[in-house]
């Protein structure tokens, strides 16, 4: 198709050759040799001018045309500012969120993991009726290991927590054990040092650590030559061997910065029916999820048989690792993205609404210049030409707020939670972003080309000439852009609907039940380093003085301590049975609070029955246990559980517990999940070490913090101090809270921008009637019809447009509402509040909004109207 | 389509129709390959000096045949041992000249219809 151009020089000789041949022919005519040259030349004309226009000719011409059209249309915007700029920003505002919003879901979702080869990694684990994610228990992780061939590598992570010895006192620093062949798992190579070596994670193994990459730079001031060296944790040595790369994360592990090989199991660890573990499995090639999981359940089924392991019914659940990465961030992610989507879709309406009123308005122009010798080819290329300008500049802009989002967003995630969520340093420009962009803005530009194209061949051109023009074409744009406002107003209520149910949730959340009082409470982690209080005595003496000097600071109504914050997790849990009563080996779980004997009164807990602990049940007494009534309703229906005792099986403790009182209720887990059965036992009778110290003060809790922190490092400067907040803040920074409010405020904020461009069109649409129905208006007048009349005609044509939007995204947002209810929490999805309020605040937005031309409209001046024509 | 030369002809020739020059080209390359100045001298004898042949627009007219095919060129040597460049017809351009000469005829025709009966009416 394309040959090579000719050159110009190529020309200019064929040009001289003409004249060369010319002369010779003159000359053999009979003229001399000048004469043939200046005869010759004369005949060719200007020689010159021929070479310019061959040179001329082989310009590209369509880049002229497109030049000269660009340059047009710019004149044409620039012309009318405020059509030019309300288009882009609208563009940009769509387009902005939802290529903010893809960029997280592709790095949540697409590429969750820096791992080599990541979609062969899968969690392993038991699999239970209360959880399918149940974690194993050590020595089923070595026949696993041992027995499986589906996995070429089969690894367990734990968390733990040291207290490391620095200058300034102990410090309390989060930790993973993971098994040797664990980071060889994930295809992870430490950038300094080496790895474990075979046999470092079989009991006994050498004290060896690995750092993570923000530890060796902050804590280490990443010293080259620090391999070697040794670490003091829980008082031990341990030597670093290596350090892994800055871009390692691992999602469950959150920010843990010291990495020790399993070498030292507690007694509990050995038991096959202790279940701190959880598994990660590189599958063989060729070997699926599903027959890993089936081998793998049967493995374990032949486990419980051959170690007569009744009760519990586990069997194996294998899942890709990134599902348990991204799970919780799924539905949110993939619900802000159906918003984003929507509002892109309601920008692209509104835009294309704009277009079109628009070309209706130069449709006398267009009309002149048909008559002046335009083609409709031409007339439709530069209207192309306009929307492609537009689509280019809505997707500069949006781009540009898309960046600002994404950087917002981000800042939005609390630490914390971010450190589990590492793909969010993946967040911003890649293929997959560009490519989305790419298709967005190709769909912009498709819809703002076609949309005038569309109008100009439903039209005929030169109908624009006539004076007044209401024909066939008004009637049309009114059918379309009013069409076009009922999708525009249907998708309003359908992000305002989801916006409302996810307010209603988190509402609802925010107001559980608690069973305490969150007000003014505050709390403190506190590690105590077991190698120096060895004697379960030391610790209590630790507790009480602990308790006394927080109760005897300013302000302080009361202090406790507790194992385990409320609202926070379901878990430790322990396995109980009744005494007393035919024990088959059910699996009976509750969860176990160790607290003293202040605790629940601190947190204002309720007493049904009973009492609550004393300062009295310490290790010389019997066992005693404080249940919640979720726990007596469902292990004691029916009968006084006061003076009954539960059993649980774990060595080294009493067994058994007497029951002495019962508590209403308090939130221990997530605020979205049920309240679990609980038991509480005197922290004096459990031989703990660690405890988070909960302090109710009479004012501001937040004033007490750096107290609370400076009172504990008097008592000991040995004494871990971490995680001091108030409770409230605790419970805000709760997953369940955070993800319940990012995704109210963001739908929210989605269908807050929906509404004002569905008000904004539906106002763009009946004004626009109005203007053109001047003249009827007029004639109605002049025939007597009142102002009142007249308001009715506009409002009734607003009413229809708002009445159908209405029934039209009712019915979808039903639709929506059942696909987001995973993130519901209290409300159902065709909540009938929600709905009836979508309903009321729509219908009086759009009132208000066709109120002004309604208004216009009844002010009309009939004289006036039918002069005009 | 073709800029008149600067210097105003002062004989009688006439510039040729807009659109006919390509015919004419295509005609005049049917009896075998020529170069630009012989297929000017060509349409100026065979119209018996009553075509004027813009040589600029000629040679562009040229350029725009074999654009689309219609002929083809290559550079070889005149009889008189001069470099020139040589045009020929393609096969596309065999069916181009057939076509626009039958176009052609018929619109002389129609031409004549109406000029030659325009006249005779005049006179009733």
């Amino acid at each position: 198709m394309f040959r090579r151009r000719r050159r110009a020089d190529d020309f200019a000789e064929e040009i001289k050759s003409h004249l060369e041949l010319e002369a010779d022919e003159l000359r053999s005519e009979g003229l001399s040799e000048d004469e043939a040259h200046r005869r010759a030349r004369v005949e060719f004309g200007n020689v010159q001018t021929a070479q310019e226009r061959f040179y001329l000719r082989s310009r590209v011409l369509w880049f002229d045309n497109l030049l000269r059209d660009v340059k047009f249309a710019i004149r044409q915007l620039v012309r009318n500012p405020s059509f030019a700029v309300v288009a882009i920003l609208v563009l940009a505002l769509g387009i902005g969120a939802s290529v903010a919003i893809f960029a997280f879901v592709d790095a949540a979702l697409l590429e969750p993991l820096p791992y080599s080869n990541p979609n062969r990694l899968m969690a392993v684990s038991e699999s239970s009726v209360e959880s399918p994610r149940w974690p194993l228990s050590y020595p089923d992780f070595l026949d696993w290991k041992a027995q499986n061939k589906s996995f070429t590598s089969l690894d367990v992570y734990s968390w733990s927590g040291f207290l490391l010895s620095a200058g300034s006192g102990a410090e309390p620093v989060r930790a993973m054990r993971v098994s040797g062949g664990f980071f060889q798992a994930l295809g992870v190579h430490p950038m300094l040092g080496r790895d474990f070596n075979p046999g470092e994670d079989r009991p006994g193994g050498p004290n060896v650590v690995i750092l993570s990459y923000g530890t060796w730079v902050h804590r280490f001031g990443a010293r080259l030559n620090l391999i070697g060296q040794t670490v003091d944790l829980d008082n031990n040595a341990y030597t670093i061997i290596g350090v892994l790369p800055r871009s390692f994360s691992f999602a469950p592990g959150g920010n843990a910065e010291f990495w020790t090989p399993i070498n030292v199991l507690s007694p509990h660890e050995h038991s096959r029916t202790f279940y701190p573990f959880l598994g990660i499995g590189r599958l063989r090639d060729g070997i699926t999820a599903q027959s890993a999981q089936t081998e793998i359940t049967a493995i374990a089924k032949q486990l419980q048989r051959e170690y007569g392991i009744t009760g519990r019914d586990l069997s194996a659940n294998v899942a890709p690792l990134s599902e348990v990465v991204v799970g919780d961030v799924q539905p949110i992610l993939l619900t802000l993205l159906g918003g984003a989507g929507l509002l892109l879709l309601i920008a692209y309406v509104n835009v294309s609404s704009l277009v079109l009123v628009r070309s209706e308005n130069r449709r006398r122009e267009i009309a002149v210049r048909g008559a002046l010798g335009a083609t409709r080819a031409r007339l439709v290329k530069q209207f192309v030409t306009e929307g492609l300008l537009l689509a280019a500049f809505g997707t500069g802009a949006g781009i540009i707020l898309a960046a600002v989002l994404i950087r917002l967003l981000a800042r939005l995630v609390p630490k914390d939670m971010a450190s589990n969520m590492p793909f969010l340093d993946g967040v911003g420009p890649n293929a997959h972003t560009v490519a989305f962009s790419a298709g967005i803005a190709l769909l912009a530009a498709l819809l703002l080309a076609a949309t005038p194209v569309l109008r100009l061949s439903f039209q005929r051109v030169r109908d624009g000439l006539s004076e007044g023009g209401r024909g066939a074409s008004s009637q049309l744009w009114r059918r379309l852009g009013a069409n076009l406002v009922v999708v525009e107003l249907a998708i309003a209520v359908v992000l305002l609907a989801g916006a409302g149910l996810l307010g209603r949730s988190f509402y609802q959340l925010l107001h559980v039940p608690l069973g305490f009082d969150p007000n003014h409470l505050a709390t403190v982690e506190v590690a105590v380093p077991g190698a120096v209080y060895t004697a379960s005595g030391q610790a209590t003496e630790l507790y009480r003085e602990v308790v006394s000097r927080a109760s005897s600071l300013p302000g302080v109504e009361s202090a406790g301590l507790t194992r385990m914050l409320p609202v926070q997790c379901n878990c430790p849990t322990d396995g109980i049975r009744i005494e007393g009563r035919p024990y088959h080996g059910e699996h009976n779980e509750v969860n176990e609070r160790h607290v003293n004997a202040s605790y629940l009164p601190t947190l204002k807990a309720r007493l049904v029955r009973g009492r609550f602990f004393t300062e009295a049940d310490d290790s010389s007494m019997p066992g005693v246990a404080v249940i919640n009534q979720a726990l007596a309703r469902k292990y004691f229906p029916g009968q006084d559980p006061i003076g009954q005792s539960i059993a649980d099986d774990e060595g080294g403790r009493p067994s058994e517990w007497q029951i002495v009182g019962v508590v209403d209720d308090i939130h221990e887990g997530p605020l979205d999940l049920d309240i679990a059965p609980t038991e509480y036992f005197s922290v004096n009778q459990t031989g703990d070490h660690n405890f988070t110290l909960v302090v109710r003060s009479s004012q501001d809790a937040g004033a007490l913090l750096p107290m609370l922190v400076s009172m504990l490092h008097q008592i000991d400067p040995g004494l871990g101090v971490s995680d001091e907040a108030t409770m409230i803040d605790e419970i805000d920074a709760t997953q369940a809270a955070l993800l319940h409010r990012f995704s109210a405020w963001l739908v929210g904020g989605f269908a807050a921008m929906a509404l004002i461009l569905g008000i904004v069109g539906l106002y763009g649409v009946i004004a626009y009637s109005v203007s053109q129905r001047t003249r009827e208006i007029g004639v109605r007048m002049a025939l007597g019809a009142q102002r009142r009349s007249v308001y009715g005609l506009v409002m009734q044509q607003a009413g229809w447009l708002t009445a159908a939007g209405l029934a039209i995204g009712l019915i979808c947002s039903i639709g929506t509402s059942v696909l987001i209810r995973s993130l519901l929490f209290g409300v159902q999805a065709w909540d009938a509040v929600t709905l009836v309020s979508v309903a009321l605040l729509l219908g009086l937005a759009s009132m208000s909004a066709s109120f002004l031309p309604a208004r216009r409209a009844a002010s009309v001046n009939p004289v006036e109207a039918l002069r005009a024509e | 389509m073709g800029r008149m030369p600067s210097q105003h002809s002062p004989d009688d020739r006439i510039a040729i129709l807009q659109g006919t020059l390509d015919l004419l080209i295509l005609k005049t390359l049917v009896l075998g390959q020529r170069h630009g100045q012989g297929i000017a001298r060509s349409i100026q004898r065979q119209s018996e000096e009553v075509f004027f042949v813009d040589h600029g627009s000629l040679y562009l007219a040229l350029q725009r045949l074999e654009d689309k095919r219609w002929i083809s060129a290559k550079w070889g040597v005149s009889e008189n041992n001069r470099k020139a460049r040589f045009y020929s017809l393609t096969a596309k351009g065999r069916e181009q000249l057939l076509e626009k000469t039958s176009e052609w005829q018929r619109l002389t025709r129609a031409m004549g219809l109406i000029l030659d009966g325009g006249s005779s009416r005049e006179e009733v």
